[in-house]
């Protein structure tokens, strides 16, 4: 039971966002608009904020490895989709170099930070900053100041269809590709498992093992229902998915990750032990600037158009993101998982508020109060744990 | 102080503790790191309010009740903690007066600069500083930051002075100069309490001694003619007589004759002053097997001769020569200088060495994360495995290897950081003051693990400005000064005077040369 107990105070974040959901259902329902888990408004989550997980991701890398962040991502997602708008609507270049295109322009750009910020040594604020105007003004002028579309169906086929495609076998396809995603995550966690107990290591108590994989598999398989009676399982969920578990890899399971943190909690230290601190703060910058290219992608296709004030704020969603996910703004502290429970947190806010019909302007005052006192209640908590 | 007891949670910080501190005394409070004494001085200066402990304050002759430290410095007792708590870039007379400014008579809110600047010179010339008030304080080394913070206590009337290890990070002369200003107030009438780990120091300058072991004071002895031991001490200190404070290697050791780091005429400018050579034609020699000592004292360029020598750390243009097992290496970075088998300890494990925020394990492994991973990807089993062997080995109190490195004490953070260069399987380590701010127990332990590299094979280049312990652990020392090696000598030639006599001898020399 104790097990079980520490496992809710290590997730209590996880918590925090069930609870809130909970709350959300129980005020729409009471209210009789609907529902927060129906499969229309499900899938409308996952839509809403794809965008802000991918970049939250890439922020959070720069939040762990120098407590820093990146403000000019909304102005990148801006310039790139412009990009892309011009070369595939307006000259009807080839979608897939278009999106190479704009995939390495948003390395350029992000070696452009990583530059003046790794090497050079500016503050990363004041360069991003700077690039948070510069690119903004180079998106308006790139596309002269207005709004471009249609895009090619060709392309928003790629960002904006299901698995399956047709909708008549949605809920049984979406269930068989449910099971066999389940039956692999199984079979991962007991091969890890065993090994474990071949080799002699010490492994998690049974109890606490089954209880947290059980609550995974039950998510998973809930929402693949609602996902089914829907229209299946959104691509763009897919590219989300990918995304996530690649950097939650990274950033677990790899030597370069394992770095990232050592930079971002004592750079000198990190240096002295043979950590080329300088190579791994640019390279930071230019995933950031990658992952900004592939929000601006999925963005420009869910919007159906480049706009030159496309990505406004988006950066302070990703920040907003990482620091309500456990990030610390000192740097060195933080994980995806976090990340991307800070972004869906926001996201159920967001949702769940316009659902309710909140006034815009009080979603704003909200989201400002939550994002304060997630980090109050996150510092607190620590506090209370280390005395 | 009466029957004091403290305690944090489940945990006892001080049992019973009684304290009693004699007007116009001297009283040196000494205890292995974590016995408490820093604990029973909070009581004290109403750091930990009253009611947050149990017994009494009895201060002339009065049960005190301090709820902040405001009201223990109403009563004149002032705390100077071991980190200063002086503000970078404010100059000495703000610093001084900070949080009891010198008002003008017009108003509470508007500080009187004139009187200010006067008043903090007058304070000046008491502590015998001779520096501008308007100096900021990033400008002064940590000697005459100290002083600052003496004449800061001064002036807000003291009466009882308490020194929370005031030595710990000034070398011998400015240590000198400190305890004698603190005889000068001693010889006014003022009472000290001065909490130090130098032994030397407190049977110098103390008239008793307390000794505080597991949060209980064990003995007060009286040191008025200053005949109490440093032995004597320690033995209190550790409850049981250390025979030897600095463990004998085993008989069979032997120096081997190989010479497994060689440096030739190394030089090293000053990054930020070109023409300074921080490292002037420095040439050393280290067999395996061997203990070098390096000694000097504080600024001789001894670290930077680490850090320079490690992958370039420090400083630019540097040249010189650099062999391994008589092959010469080039360390362009840190990566090839571990690769060469070179591993630096530094001296600053906080600032320069432990990730504090990260746990024990992954910091045993940052230097050589290739050893935990494959093809890039960690095994953290394995990582664990290698990490509980480590804590094993060198006794690294801890309830799990998991737990954050910046929860433990100053011994256990040193022990850890020597794991990580002990995994990374260096060939010569060079340990830039292991002991520094350590308790005896633990450096005693310290040492045994230097005899026990040394003895498997490895060398070991050990900076340190604790002349006994560079005596009692080195073969061969070498003694540096203003950049240059000023003297080498066996251990069996080696004595206190010589050293310091290398390094007195040679100290004028340069100006002569400057003018």
């Amino acid at each position: 039971m104790t097990e079980i107990l520490n496992m809710f105070k290590r997730n209590s974040l996880l918590i925090a966002l069930v609870l809130v959901m909970i709350f959300f259902e129980v005020l729409i329902q009471s209210f009789d608009k609907g529902s927060l888990f129906s499969p229309q408004n499900f899938t409308n989550i996952i839509y809403q904020n794809s965008y802000v997980i991918i970049l939250a991701v890439g922020m959070l890398f720069l939040i762990i490895g120098c407590g820093n962040i990146d403000l000019s991502v909304g102005s990148i997602v801006a310039l790139i989709g412009a990009v892309a708008g011009v070369m595939m609507v307006n000259n009807e270049y080839n979608i897939y170099m278009s999106m190479a295109v704009c995939l390495l322009l948003g390395i350029v750009i992000g070696a452009w930070h990583g530059f003046w910020i790794a090497y050079i040594r500016i503050p990363s604020f004041i360069v991003t900053l700077a690039g948070m105007l510069l690119f903004r003004g180079l998106a308006l002028i790139v596309l002269d100041g207005i709004t471009i579309n249609p895009f090619p169906s060709e392309y928003l086929k790629l960002f904006t269809s299901f698995i399956p495609a047709s909708r008549e076998d949605a809920a049984s396809t979406t269930m068989m590709i449910t099971l066999l995603l389940v039956a692999i995550y199984v079979a991962g966690v007991l091969y890890s498992r065993i090994s474990k107990i071949k080799k002699g290591y010490e492994v998690e108590p049974l109890v606490a093992f089954l209880f947290q994989h059980v609550i995974v598999i039950a998510a998973i398989i809930g929402s693949s229902i609602l996902l089914g009676n829907n229209k299946g399982i959104p691509v763009i969920l897919v590219l989300i998915a990918v995304v996530v578990i690649v950097y939650a890899f990274i950033a677990n399971k790899t030597v370069v990750g394992r770095r990232i943190y050592a930079l971002g909690g004592n750079e000198k230290a990190a240096k002295l032990s043979g950590v080329n601190t300088n190579r791994l703060l640019f390279l930071s910058y230019v995933n950031m600037g990658l992952l900004s290219a592939v929000a601006a992608l999925v963005c420009v296709a869910r919007f159906n158009s480049a706009s030159p004030m496309a990505g406004t704020g988006y950066e302070l969603d990703a920040i907003g993101s990482c620091f309500i996910g456990g990030a610390s703004a000192y740097g060195g502290v933080g994980t995806v998982g976090g990340a991307v429970i800070g972004a869906v947190f926001m996201g159920v806010l967001n949702n769940g508020m316009s659902i309710l019909g909140v006034d815009a302007n009080w979603q704003k005052a909200v989201k400002g109060m939550v994002l304060l006192f997630a980090v109050v209640i996150d510092v607190m908590s620590k506090k209370r744990v280390s005395n | 102080m009466k029957n004091i007891t403290k305690r944090f949670g489940k945990v006892t910080a001080l049992r019973d503790v009684n304290l009693e501190v004699k007007e116009g005394e001297v009283h040196a409070l000494v205890g292995e790191n974590g016995a408490g004494k820093s604990t029973l001085m909070n009581v004290l200066s109403g750091i930990y309010p009253y009611g947050s402990y149990e017994g009494d304050i009895i201060f002339d002759e009065e049960v005190c009740k301090f709820n902040k430290i405001h009201d223990s410095e109403d009563k004149g007792i002032v705390i100077i903690h071991q980190e200063l708590a002086l503000v970078p870039y404010l100059s000495i007379a703000e610093n001084m007066f900070l949080g009891n400014e010198r008002v003008s008579s017009f108003s509470n809110g508007i500080v009187d600069w004139p009187r200010t600047y006067q008043r903090a010179k007058e304070l000046l010339d008491l502590v015998g500083l001779d520096e501008d008030p308007h100096t900021l304080i990033k400008d002064i080394g940590v000697g005459k930051q100290q002083l600052v913070e003496i004449a800061k206590a001064v002036s807000k009337n003291c009466r009882l002075l308490i020194l929370d290890e005031p030595t710990a990070s000034l070398n011998e002369d400015d240590s000198q100069k400190l305890l004698e200003l603190i005889a000068k107030f001693r010889s006014e009438g003022m009472t000290s309490i001065i909490i130090s780990h130098k032994l030397n120091e407190i049977s110098y300058i103390a008239n008793s001694i307390t000794v505080v072991r597991d949060g209980s004071t064990i003995e007060t002895l009286d040191n008025s003619n200053h005949n109490v031991s440093e032995d004597r001490i320690i033995a209190g200190m550790v409850g049981r007589a250390l025979t030897d404070r600095f463990p004998k290697r085993s008989p069979e050791h032997k120096i081997s004759d190989e010479v497994l780091l060689e440096v030739n005429n190394w030089t090293v400018h000053h990054p930020l002053n070109l023409k300074r050579k921080v490292n002037d034609n420095v040439s050393i020699k280290i067999h395996r097997g061997e203990v070098v000592g390096l000694a000097g004292l504080m600024g001789a360029g001894r670290t930077e001769f680490a850090k320079s020598l490690f992958g370039r750390s420090y400083g630019v243009n540097i040249s010189g020569e650099v062999k391994m097992n008589g092959h010469p290496v080039e360390f362009k970075n840190v990566i090839s200088a571990i690769k060469a088998g070179l591993a630096y300890v530094t001296e600053d494990r906080k600032g320069d060495g432990l990730v504090l925020e990260n746990p024990i394990a992954s910091n045993m492994t940052l230097a050589n994360l290739e050893e935990v991973s494959k093809n890039l990807v960690l095994d953290k089993d394995l990582e664990l495995v290698k990490a509980k062997e480590l804590k094993q080995d060198l006794n690294v109190k801890c309830a799990s290897v998991l737990q954050n490195v910046g929860n433990l004490s100053g011994g256990n953070q040193q022990k850890v950081l020597l794991a990580k260069w002990m995994l990374a399987h260096p060939e010569v380590l060079i340990l830039d003051e292991p002991t520094r701010g350590i308790d005896v127990g633990a450096k005693y332990e310290i040492y045994c693990l230097i005899n026990k590299l040394v003895e498997s094979g490895k060398a070991v280049l050990m900076i340190s400005s604790e002349l006994p312990e560079v005596l009692g652990m080195s073969d061969r020392i070498y003694v540096m000064n203003e950049g240059k090696i000023v003297g080498e000598m066996p251990r069996s030639e080696a004595t206190q005077e010589s050293i310091m006599g290398a390094i007195l001898r040679t100290s004028g020399k340069k100006h002569i040369v400057e003018q």
